[in-house]
């Protein structure tokens, strides 16, 4: 975890370095029961096969919310964020294996807006294939470092 | 089975309202593999500035769900789940979701539109307190994909 950034010292062009989350078939059986999300997709490799899916597939939402990660871990506990969108641009395939796959997601800051608020421009990829597009998240920061 | 078009434009009842708990928000955040004090622990929610422990953002998708869930299973508009996939999704949010919130999601199915053999569906889902406060508004786009 890192510590908290301040609106004052980022610039547009400030990289967030890329972390790899791992996702296996025990994260998306979890994921289910948090979400309440139980698409049998998710799970159930028979089903998804037959239903045209090379294996069972990530949530997208699961994916989204490692993006969301890179965000909220790199802004510090203090941050808020007010916009977050994405577009799914590619399934996550989750092999039964014990590693699973990789969702590598890394950012920028695009633009520094009014309020303290900053735009970052996220990238993901699994198995070198971009995952999500048009993602893009607002958080509002403190204006000042923090003492 | 095809989609029901005369659905777009629908607005659904708002849902029954949804109790926001610490062990709620701790399981979510467990599921996505993200342990941040700022969901977990008070003390850190409290010092870091929130008024209690804060869901992350992509929790607002349990609460939309929770609406837009209902809203997509009914049998009347002729959705295919297991051929469903999600396609976009935009949160904007007014302040965090947090441990103690009483919330309902009310949706509007904004739109059905094809997308050559695939039909994609529109939903934005407002979630707002029992008092009325605007906490999210949740756009969602998920595809039935064509057979």
């Amino acid at each position: 975890m890192s510590g908290q950034i301040s609106y004052d010292s980022v610039q547009a062009g400030t990289q967030i370095p890329a972390v790899s989350y791992p996702v296996t078939r025990l994260s998306l059986i979890k994921y289910c029961g948090a979400s309440g999300d139980f698409n049998v997709i998710h799970w159930n490799e028979r089903i998804a096969r037959a239903v045209g899916l090379p294996d069972v597939i990530a949530h997208g939402m699961f994916t989204m919310a490692q993006a969301g990660r890179l965000v909220t871990d790199w802004a510090g506990p203090a941050a808020v964020v007010t916009e977050f969108g994405v577009r799914f641009s590619s399934m996550v395939v989750v092999p039964d294996t014990d590693t699973g796959a990789f969702i590598e997601v890394s950012g920028q800051v695009e633009e520094k807006l009014e309020g303290n608020r900053v735009a970052i421009a996220l990238t993901a990829r699994a198995a070198g294939t971009k995952v999500l597009t048009r993602a893009r998240a607002v958080v509002r920061l403190p204006g000042a470092p923090q003492a | 089975m095809a989609i029901n078009r005369e659905y777009a434009g629908r607005v659904f009842p708002a849902s029954q309202p949804y109790e926001v708990s610490r062990v709620k928000i701790a399981e979510f955040a467990a599921a996505i593999g993200d342990a941040n004090p700022v969901y977990l622990d008070p003390a850190a929610a409290r010092a870091a500035g929130h008024a209690d422990v804060i869901a992350p953002p992509t929790f607002a998708i349990v609460i939309s769900m929770a609406g837009s869930g209902a809203a997509l299973a009914d049998p009347g508009l002729g959705l295919n789940y297991a051929m469903v996939v999600h396609g976009e999704q935009r949160f904007e949010y007014t302040r965090p979701i947090m441990a103690g919130d009483v919330v309902t999601a009310q949706v509007t199915l904004t739109d059905i539109r094809d997308a050559g053999r695939n039909v994609m569906l529109t939903t934005s889902t407002e979630i707002r307190t029992a008092a009325g406060e605007h906490v999210c508004t949740a756009v969602s786009t998920i595809v039935e994909r064509g057979a």
